[in-house]
Formats: structure tokens, C-alpha cells, sequence
């Protein structure tokens, strides 16, 4: 069976800048990939032309099987995708945003209640379910955007830093979250917490400048270095080698 | 279809969450009643219509309407909204259609709040109500086409301030557009462009809606107007999403 995100040769160029240069890999069902970097590595970039927000300047991603270019919608339907920063309408109740996405997706009437309630109900929001997003605290806004992505039940998640903000208890409820899930999903994370990759991920793809510096498993990437912390490798990897 | 609605619903829930429809509305009605009554001279004029109200609707609107429009698009991508809204399962002219649907219904709502004066004009008199209900007509085409203006020009920038003026600039070129000023000025230079200018003015179609004649020709206009307008804010939106 073909993988749930197959990317190629994914390249992003802004003016003679080049954020993303030719990036490849393939995430499969059951994966949950750890997607590390520095700061303006292009982790962000090549996020949000997976999920078909950007166009990219050359090659290819699909979700599903689906062109995120050319089959945009079908790509779209099959992917639950957490925007950087989790950006929310800030006049809106959660409740009323979750069933704003609930009917894009195109749930309604008993169903589109029962995906609300599930969605509120693993994200832990239902005491804050009428409160206007603009009125909560960071940790509860990125867990209603993880809310939004996770609502239809997706086959393939991004998650553009999905724990940042949140206090070590809630931390620890969003990596359970996404160990539960793990199983049926192909899970994409971006993270600059490189404790998460240990705890969550499969595999651990490092991106410096654009282009894929390291992809293994966070196991064998911590015996890249002496000290064995992934820290160190992360360090060797990432820093401008110095002559 | 569905989508469109979804969106509009949303974006129209929005306003009415927020401090902007209560200030529109009733800045819109106070400038109305002070243009019709001191103005333009209602009570003075010893005729029953509307003549004097209608005469203002379109000034009022050019002042107002853009600052419904400045911020459609440039909130979207200053809250990062545009990234959820755009990677969930719609096209593009869906949200586009939606939100101005949305601004369009509003002004609809803020228009039919004007009944007071048709109520006062029934008292005084006997008026031609089929005269006052295509000026209606015509007063919502004429939001429809400058919310449209609006519209696009707020895809353009992320900066309300510009999409406010630019909008208001435009609208008023397409206001005056058939003002002797301006034919005056042209037909002396360019005789050709004074019969263009004549023909795409908002105001001389609008004209004809508040003498109470509704012409196939108008309505088409206006039809195209607007189409064109959505058009052109689907392909920037399309072009600058990610900006």
C-alpha cells in the first residue's frame, strides 16, 4: 500500500531565497514523524504546502495519494492540519468554531454533535466549551486548533508545533493523545522540544537550511553522538560547521 | 453552495459578536436621518418620497462599506485565520462568494433598518411605494457593488488602513465616474472615454433605480460588476494567500 504522504522533490524558493530545497520522504500509516530544525529552517514552509496553502516552486506532495495541488479538495478532505501559532476566530465560542469546521467538513445535525463532543472531550475543553476563544489562556487555544484538525477523524495529521504553550501536564496529554492515534494515522509533528521526539515519534526528520540533514529513528540518531543526547546530534547537525 | 453558506453564516456571526454591527448600523442610521431631514430638506420639499434619502445612500455607503471591507481579507491573514480557512476543504471562490455574501446580507439588514422613513412618508402622504421599493433595490445593488471593490482590495494588502482608503478611492472614481466633472473634462479631451465613464458610473445606474425604473440593462451591470469583482479577489486571494 502506497504511503499517506509521499513528498518530492518539494522545493520553495522566495525571490533568490530558497527556504525548502528539495525535500523527499515518505510517512506511512502508523509513523509519527518528528520534524526538527532550527528556527527558519523551513519546517513551517514545507508544513504549509503539504496542507496546500503555499504553492511550491517545485515538486510534489501527496496526502492520500492526492496532489496537494491538483486534487487540492480530496487532499484537504484527509487531512487534519494544525496551523503554526493555532490560529483561531477570537470572537467565536469553541463550541461554535468546532462546529463552524464541523460543517466545512461536511458533518451536520446529530453527527456533526457527537464529533464536537468527542473532539472537545479528548482535547479536555469541555469546561471552557462556551467561553469565547479570544478569553483563553495560550495552552487552551492550541488545544481547541488541535481540536479543529482532529474533529473528522483524518488519516494524516500535521501538527505545526502542537505543544507549544502548554504546561508540562498538558504536554503530557497531547503526546498520550497522539500515541493513541498513532496506530491509524500518519502523523506529522514539528517541534523544536527535542525531549517530545523520545517521547512521541517514530522516526525524527532534522532540517537545517532547507534541506534534510538527518532522517532515522530518534534511537539512532542519539548514538550519532558520544554523549548519546539528542541534544548534541541536534547541535552537530544544525550549526554551521566552523572551519 | 453549501460551503458558501457555512461561511457566510460564520462571517455574519461575526460581525454581530463583535462592536462593529452595533456601530454600523446606528452611525449608518443617524447619518441617514441627519442628510434626509436637514439636508435634504424632507419636510420642507412638501412632496411624498423618499427623493432626499435615497440621494445620500450611496455617499453614506462610500464612507461606510469599506470599513466593512478593510477587514474581510487583511483580519484574516493578521490573525493567521486565512491558513485554517484556506487548508479546510473549500475552493477559494467559496470563501470568496461567502464572506462577501456575509458583508452583503449586513448591509441588507442595516438598509431594512431604515423602514422608519418609509413608515413617516406613509403617514405624511401617499407615496409611490413601488418607487421606494426599487430604490431599495437599487440602494443594495449599490453596496453590493462597492462591497465588492472593497472586498478584493482587502485580499490585496494586510494593512486595513490601505484596504479602507484604496477601497473608498475606488468606489468614489466609480460614484462620480457620469458627474459633469468628470464627462465635461473627458468629452472636451477624450470624447470616447466620456461615454465609458457614463456607463460604468454606479451613480447615473443607480439613478434610474430611484425613478423607479428597473432596466434589464442596470441589473446586468451590476451583476457583472460585482462578478467581476469577486473574480478578481478569488485570483489574488489565490496569488497572495501565503504572503
Amino acid at each position: 500500500m502506497a504511503a499517506l504522504i509521499e513528498i518530492d522533490g518539494l522545493t520553495k524558493r522566495f525571490g533568490s531565497f530558497t527556504a525548502v530545497d528539495h525535500v523527499s520522504f515518505t510517512v506511512e500509516r502508523g509513523e509519527v514523524l518528528g520534524f526538527l530544525g532550527p528556527n527558519g529552517a523551513g519546517k513551517s514552509t514545507t508544513m504549509r504546502m503539504l496542507a496546500g496553502f503555499m504553492t511550491p516552486s517545485a515538486g510534489t506532495a501527496r496526502i492520500c495519494g492526492h496532489d496537494v495541488q491538483s486534487d487540492s479538495l480530496a487532499a484537504r478532505k484527509s487531512l487534519g492540519f494544525l496551523p503554526e501559532g493555532a490560529p483561531t476566530y477570537p470572537e467565536m465560542t469553541v463550541l461554535a468554531f468546532l462546529q463552524f469546521v464541523g460543517r466545512i467538513r461536511g458533518f451536520s445535525g446529530r453527527e456533526l454533535a457527537s464529533r464536537v463532543d468527542h473532539a472537545v472531550a479528548i482535547t479536555s475543553l469541555a469546561g471552557v466549551r462556551l467561553q469565547p476563544v479570544e478569553t483563553l489562556s495560550k495552552g487552551f487555544k492550541r488545544r481547541v486548533g488541535l481540536a479543529q484538525a482532529l474533529l473528522h477523524d483524518p488519516e494524516v495529521l500535521i501538527l505545526d508545533e502542537p505543544t507549544d504553550g502548554l504546561d508540562p501536564n498538558q504536554k503530557h496529554e497531547v503526546r498520550n493523545l497522539i500515541a493513541d492515534m498513532r496506530a491509524e494515522k500518519a502523523i506529522v509533528i514539528s517541534t523544536h522540544i527535542l525531549e517530545e521526539v523520545d517521547a512521541v515519534c517514530t522516526r525524527a526528520i532534522v532540517i537545517a537550511n532547507g534541506r534534510i540533514v538527518a532522517d532515522a529513528t530518534p534511537k539512532e540518531l542519539e548514538q550519532r553522538a558520544p554523549s548519546g543526547k539528542l541534544d548534541d546530534v541536534f547541535r552537530e547537525l544544525t550549526l554551521p560547521k566552523v572551519a | 453552495m453549501r460551503n458558501t453558506l457555512i461561511v457566510a453564516r460564520r462571517e455574519l456571526g461575526g460581525y454581530f459578536a463583535t462592536p462593529v454591527a452595533v456601530v454600523f448600523i446606528v452611525i449608518f442610521l443617524a447619518l441617514q436621518g441627519v442628510l434626509t431631514f436637514n439636508l435634504g430638506n424632507f419636510f420642507e420639499r412638501n412632496q411624498a418620497d423618499l427623493a432626499p434619502f435615497f440621494n445620500f445612500v450611496p455617499w453614506v455607503f462610500l464612507l461606510l462599506v469599506p470599513a466593512i471591507t478593510m477587514r474581510l481579507w487583511a483580519e484574516e491573514r493578521r490573525l493567521g485565520t486565512i491558513e485554517l480557512l484556506l487548508t479546510l476543504p473549500i475552493t477559494q471562490a467559496q470563501a470568496v462568494v461567502g464572506k462577501f455574501l456575509a458583508a452583503w446580507a449586513f448591509c441588507a439588514i442595516a438598509l431594512a433598518l431604515t423602514f422608519p422613513f418609509v413608515l413617516t412618508v406613509n403617514y405624511l402622504g401617499t407615496p409611490d411605494n413601488g418607487v421606494i421599493a426599487t430604490g431599495y433595490l437599487g440602494a443594495l445593488l449599490v453596496a453590493g457593488a462597492f462591497l465588492s471593490v472593497g472586498a478584493a482590495l482587502s485580499a490585496a494588502t494586510k494593512n486595513q488602513v490601505i484596504a479602507f482608503v484604496l477601497a473608498v478611492a475606488v468606489c468614489f472614481v466609480f460614484a462620480v465616474a457620469s458627474y459633469p466633472v468628470v464627462t465635461d473634462f473627458l468629452s472636451r479631451n477624450t470624447p470616447v472615454l466620456a461615454e465609458v465613464a457614463r456607463r460604468i458610473s454606479v451613480a447615473e445606474r443607480y439613478g434610474t433605480f430611484t425613478r423607479g425604473v428597473i432596466a434589464l440593462r442596470d441589473v446586468v451591470f451590476f451583476a457583472s460588476f460585482i462578478g467581476f469583482w469577486l473574480f478578481l479577489n478569488t485570483v489574488i486571494v489565490e496569488h497572495r494567500k501565503a504572503d
